[in-house]
């Protein structure tokens, strides 16, 4: 066993790596891939005698399951070493992304929104928007969704084998396929099982495997108040307060102006992916009831909360106690490291044998969820809102369920397929970051007035998520074109490329919402009979009154937004 | 009705079952190491046998805790 292991470390690393890993890391890695594989044949009986079991994993996941599968399909390691990275570069405004474009969200989410995606008994958000509007809305969103879900899914993969290159020196290729092949498999045996339970499994791998970092960073700083004066003393500028520098775009490193924070990132783009990203969204359509459904991402938020322990907090504490500079990405020499290394700098600073591999499983376990996550919202919206609406109307569940299985399969060919189309073309990675972020503003603006306004139409639902889309594309053209033009979509010439992601998306959701309200007051509405449990006017929520306080979703909702404020006050 | 689901394994389970393995390996590392610990900074804190133990404890929590019992008869 031993020596097999010692095999696999030398067959897979090359010098030149940040992190050298020893045998009990390789065999903690090993007994990883084992594990998720494990699950996948165990929930295999499970998943396989309905396509409602496979696709909404039977929608029996408790709020606790659904709500820590909500947030582990978000916590992926590229967002995890992506946002130390902004940490280091941009200081604590970087937490930003984690409280103001979190919670508020989430609970709008639970409290507001989830009621009629679980009542209308959806298996997806373009399945909600073709009860709500029709057809034609749901293709748009549905062909859209799941054309970047899959290419995402290809360019996470090819981000970890990049991670795992650079960091541990492993071969490309050997990362790609046995990550992809490892996901095919448990995905395609388990469905959504298997896909929840690997997330929750990594909710704990990446706590414990990162949290020594903030532990010890902690103790090695003298604390916050030491941490403080260490970053003063080494940098120009505040990077440790949260709103005092947003009074101006010039005031902060972020380059952004708090109502760009405010309304752009908390208001559209927070809400815009919590709330109609069906990747999140799917586990907690996955609940067993409408309250766990409920109380799912509001659990998350409260997690969700305390991640800058583990993600903003290392990116600080390289930025005080590091004794060499990190530089950006384009500037990286033999010697010099990039902000994205700052996780793993982080862990090899203090992590020895077996905690390291406990550390790397993290980012890989990270890395692999991501995509499993990519891939069965792949499946469920191709198969629910493609290939049986349009495609092959009239098979059996055992059919669907066949398809669903094929499609995970088609769907991790399809990503390594992108995954080897980022190696040769960069830039595309860039691109379909951006590409992702049209769709997710304008859909918020639709699925948002579809609940809460019995007067919008079909064709004002269409238009609107039509004009939204292509207004953004527009104005991201345009400023690749014209880069100064970046101040009249930020409203400033001091604005920075972050502001522009704020406002483009701000942009975006008025024009939506604006062409659905002018197209809706010139168009047939639906009857009511039709948008019964789809829209607040004609829908009765039940009512939480018969649980104790302390099971209520709105009690959480409450504690949530408390602790909120105090971290607010605290970081000021 | 009980739906099959509810003989299923709990995911609790195997995250206590992966906890509990992965803590006894870095725990017996740790201990191995002792004397010479790897040279990261803060090594003199051990923090690797902390962790060991950390993960241990949670490990067997949730593996005792939702270990699956046998059922009595209905």
């Amino acid at each position: 066993m031993n020596v097999a292991l010692r095999a696999i470390a030398l067959y897979v690393a090359n010098p030149g790596r940040i992190i050298s890993l020893s045998t009990p890391d390789v065999l903690i890695i090993a007994i990883y891939f084992v594990t998720v594989l494990g699950i996948g044949f165990y929930l295999k009986k499970f998943a396989g005698s309905s396509s409602e079991d496979f696709f909404m994993a039977g929608r029996d996941m408790s709020a606790w399951v659904a709500g820590l599968s909500f947030l582990s399909a978000n916590l992926g390691a590229l967002e995890l070493m992506g946002w130390a990275a902004a940490a280091y570069q941009y200081g604590i405004l970087a937490t930003h992304f984690y409280w103001i474009a979190a919670f508020p969200a989430m609970v709008f989410l639970g409290l507001v929104m989830m009621p009629f995606y679980y009542i209308s008994n959806t298996h997806s958000v373009p399945g909600y928007l073709q009860l709500r509007y029709g057809e034609a809305t749901r293709a748009l969103s549905g062909i859209s969704f799941a054309f970047m879900t899959v290419l995402m899914s290809g360019i996470n993969m090819y981000a970890m084998a990049l991670v795992m290159k650079v960091v541990l020196g492993w071969n490309i290729h050997f990362s790609i396929w046995v990550s992809s092949i490892t996901v095919a498999v448990y995905v395609t045996l388990g469905g959504l099982y298997s896909a929840i339970f690997n997330e929750v499994l990594q909710f704990f791998l990446i706590w414990l495997g990162a949290l020594v970092i903030p532990v010890a960073g902690m103790i090695e700083a003298g604390g916050w108040s030491g941490l403080v004066a260490r970053i003063n003393e080494r940098v120009q500028g505040d990077y440790v307060n949260l709103w005092s520098t947003l009074g101006h775009f010039k005031d902060n490193p972020m380059g952004v102006h708090w109502t760009g924070i405010v309304f752009g990132l908390g208001g559209v783009i927070a809400f815009g992916y919590w709330t109609t990203d069906f990747l999140v969204v799917q586990r907690a359509m996955a609940a067993k009831d409408l309250r766990s459904a409920k109380l799912a991402p509001i659990i998350a938020s409260y997690f969700k909360m305390i991640v800058p322990a583990i993600v903003i907090l290392p990116g600080l504490l390289a930025l005080g106690l590091l004794s060499f500079k990190l530089v950006p990405e384009s500037a990286v020499r033999p010697g010099l490291h990039s902000y994205n290394e700052v996780l793993p700098l982080m862990l090899a600073r203090y992590c020895g044998p077996g905690l390291l591999g406990l550390g790397v499983t993290a980012l890989i376990a990270g890395f692999m969820s991501g995509m499993a996550g990519n891939v069965s919202a792949f499946a469920t919206v191709w198969t629910y809102d493609i290939y049986r609406p349009y495609i092959h109307k009239r098979g059996t569940d055992k059919h669907f369920l066949l398809v669903g299985r094929w499609c995970t399969i088609v769907g991790v060919i399809v990503s390594i397929g992108t995954a080897y189309l980022v190696t040769h073309f960069k830039s595309i990675m860039d691109y379909m970051q951006a590409l992702v972020s049209f769709f997710i503003a304008p859909l918020f603006g639709t699925v948002i007035l579809g609940m809460l306004w019995k007067r919008a139409t079909p064709k004002g639902g269409f238009w609107g998520l039509l004009a939204g889309t292509v207004s953004s594309v527009g104005m991201y053209t345009a400023v690749v074109i014209h880069p100064e033009w970046l101040r009249y979509v930020a409203l400033s010439s001091d604005a920075k490329p972050m502001a522009e992601n704020l406002y483009r998306a701000l942009w975006s959701w008025i024009i939506c919402v604006l062409v659905t309200i002018v197209v809706s007051l010139f168009t047939p509405r639906k009857p009511a009979a039709e948008l019964q449990g789809l829209v607040y006017a004609y829908t009765e929520i039940p009512s939480d009154d018969d649980v104790p306080l302390y099971k209520r979703p709105i009690f959480w909702a409450v504690g949530v937004a408390i602790l909120f404020a105090i971290l607010q006050f605290l970081f000021w | 009705m009980k739906h099959h689901h509810h003989q299923m394994l709990s995911v609790w389970l195997f995250i206590g079952a992966l906890l509990l393995i992965y803590g006894l390996i870095i725990l017996t590392v740790s201990i191995l190491n002792y004397s010479h610990p790897a040279p990261v900074v803060l090594a003199n804190e051990h923090l690797n046998l902390w962790a060991g133990v950390l993960l241990t404890i949670i490990g067997a929590f949730y593996t005792i805790r939702f270990w699956p019992r046998k059922r009595g008869r209905d």
